[in-house]
């Protein structure tokens, strides 16, 4: 076990000089520009921003699955050169394998790491017992609720003992009560683990509740606008988003983003035309008149 | 197990809330409580009630077209279609008797089968994987789908002629063309469920660690078994047709061959009872298909 659960106090993640472009027709679209991020050992860092601005693309290039145009990712000095065990991920789409049960495909990084069939077992019983899966083993993905089924999907993502865990607006799928529970149960899981975590969400409450730090991006293309420590004290409860400090965090966050969500969105209607939507702005800016 | 971190405390490593949730799911079972036969009867029923109407409906159907033949046939009705030489229901029921205690008959389903299993077995050896390679190998696929794509449309019966040229027996051009009928179907199955692979799984697999190989096996073959099962079935639908043209074209064996011989003997009621020996083979072998759909694909049934 010690080695599924392996408690290194490593993970730390930089992002420099980072740029994503992809290749159209009509050239080059930048999707990220020049962004520093970095996350230290064992802390737990979110990135939220407007839909569109590349918090996603930023995330899966840490993963491995896109490669920077300029700039370079490491892991503890390590450059990312594509996707690998020791980068755990948490997609919104579950992404479990619906031909596994639950057990197996919380087996499935054991498996291909080599483990031995009864070891693996064990180790997988072991960390479903954790997230309150054990009854679920045999059950496939398709039989579990939504909740559930993230729960496999974070233990899946655990079991291999990764230096770092990447989540893609993880819980973006799930009712605001499940949501509540699985942001207890992954902050358990990141408290026990003392492991890196970097978080994508565009839900500010959330990236507040979880975090230690917080980045907010800019519209595309994105670009770091903001990095905001978090100074909330843990463990952290429910009640503790109604406190005036959450919410002057709260304030700050969100018209940060409102402002690169309006510059989105001004983008956009600009481009289909102003005149074709009959929007009249006399003068004042697109955020005034909304 | 030498985490003690997380294994010390198992009992507070959920909070109520979510264990409450768990409980709630869909997945859980209903708690068992005694209940007399009775009880247990009524809810089976009531369970399966739509099963059990269909079931019902469905052999009513079939008396009702046995009843309407045998009328058709008995006042031998001439009705734009003539039924005056159409064998009833009876007379092919006990051609059937005598053809069952006949080797000959036997031997006829029985070269059939063997030319289906054969002939069809070839073409899932050969399909799936070459549909799995060229699904997951670009240029594989540029190389093979054009030549693929220029002869699929070219009917199995079509290949007759070309197949007697080519193959030294009979025997061994009717196996081919029984080949040819089901391995396009299986080929563009295969294929097309290559191409709907989540590319998201792809990835989880590749973060949880895996190479190309355990991501070819692990991810791109069972996704795609859904769509190789489809391939399969509509396969084996085709390698009948194909089989049965074959064998009245250029046969001297086979459920085909004596269905049309049959007819060139005037032996009215073995013509209806070669079509549905056909018919029940048809449906036999689609069946076992779709068994084994499911004894391969356990996530897909219940």
């Amino acid at each position: 076990m010690s080695e599924v659960l392996a408690n290194t106090s490593k993970g730390h993640i930089e992002v420099r000089n980072f740029s994503l472009a992809y290749e159209t027709i009509e050239g080059p679209v930048q999707a990220v520009t020049d962004t520093q991020i970095h996350v230290r050992p064992g802390e737990f860092v979110s990135i939220v921003g407007p839909s569109g601005c590349g918090k996603s693309t930023l995330l899966n290039a840490v993963a491995g699955f896109l490669k920077p145009t300029t700039g370079i990712v490491t892991v503890d000095g390590d450059r990312v050169n594509g996707p690998s065990a020791e980068r755990g991920m948490v997609f919104q789409q579950y992404s479990l394998f619906p031909w596994k049960t639950v057990r197996e495909n919380v087996e499935f990084g054991l498996k291909m790491r080599g483990m031995p069939r009864s070891q693996r077992e064990r180790a997988a019983r072991t960390l479903l017992g954790l997230a309150g899966l054990e009854a679920f083993e045999k059950h496939y993905p398709e039989k579990l609720s939504g909740g559930m089924k993230q729960r496999v999907g974070i233990v899946r993502a655990l079991a291999t003992g990764p230096k770092v865990l990447l989540l893609d607006e993880p819980f973006g799928a799930l009712d605001a009560q499940t949501r509540v529970i699985m942001q207890q149960i992954l902050t358990n899981m990141w408290q026990r683990l003392k492991i890196s975590v970097l978080f994508v969400t565009h839900d500010i409450d959330e990236a507040i509740f979880l975090s230690d730090r917080v980045y907010c991006m800019t519209a595309r293309p994105g670009s770091i606008k903001a990095e905001i420590p978090i100074p909330l004290e843990r463990p952290r409860q429910q009640s503790m988003m109604m406190s005036s400090e959450f919410l002057a965090l709260r304030r700050g966050l969100m018209s940060l983003i409102r402002e690169e969500s309006l510059k989105a969105m001004g983008g956009e209607i600009n481009d289909m035309g102003m005149q074709g939507l009959n929007i009249e702005l006399h003068g004042h800016s697109l955020a005034d008149v909304i | 197990m030498s985490s003690p971190a997380l294994v010390r405390h198992p009992e507070d490593s959920m909070p109520a809330t979510a264990i409450a949730e768990a409980s709630r799911a869909p997945a859980a079972t209903p708690l068992a409580t005694p209940a007399s036969f009775g009880t247990i009867a009524l809810r089976w029923y009531r369970l399966n009630q739509g099963r059990l109407r269909a079931t019902a409906i469905g052999i009513a159907s079939l008396i009702a077209f046995l009843l309407v033949w045998h009328l058709l046939t008995t006042y031998r009705v001439v009705f734009f279609v003539r039924f005056t030489n159409v064998p009833s229901p009876l007379a092919v029921y006990a051609s059937f008797t005598t053809a069952i205690h006949d080797p000959k008959f036997l031997m006829h389903i029985l070269l059939s089968c063997r030319r289906i299993f054969i002939g069809f077995s070839l073409a899932a050896i050969v399909g799936v994987p070459l549909g799995l390679i060229m699904g997951r190998f670009k240029l594989v696929h540029e190389v093979i789908f054009p030549v693929a794509e220029v002869l699929r449309p070219i009917p199995a019966i079509a290949w007759v002629p070309m197949a007697i040229m080519l193959w030294p027996t009979n025997e061994q051009s009717i196996v081919f063309i029984t080949f040819l009928g089901s391995f396009f179907p299986v080929l563009v199955n295969t294929l097309h469920g290559m191409s709907l692979v989540d590319p998201v799984l792809v990835r989880a697999a590749q973060c949880l660690g895996a190479r190309e190989r355990s991501i070819f096996r692990e991810v791109y073959f069972p996704a795609s078994l859904p769509h190789i099962f489809t391939g399969l079935t509509v396969g084996m639908g085709v390698a009948w047709v194909s089989l049965i043209a074959a064998e009245m074209i250029s046969g001297q064996y086979g459920i085909g061959y004596f269905t049309w011989e049959a007819y060139s003997l005037v032996q009215y009621a073995d013509i209806a009872l070669g079509m549905i020996a056909i018919g029940v083979l048809g449906l036999g072998s689609s069946l076992l298909i779709r068994g084994a759909g499911q004894l391969v694909m356990p996530w897909r049934s219940t």
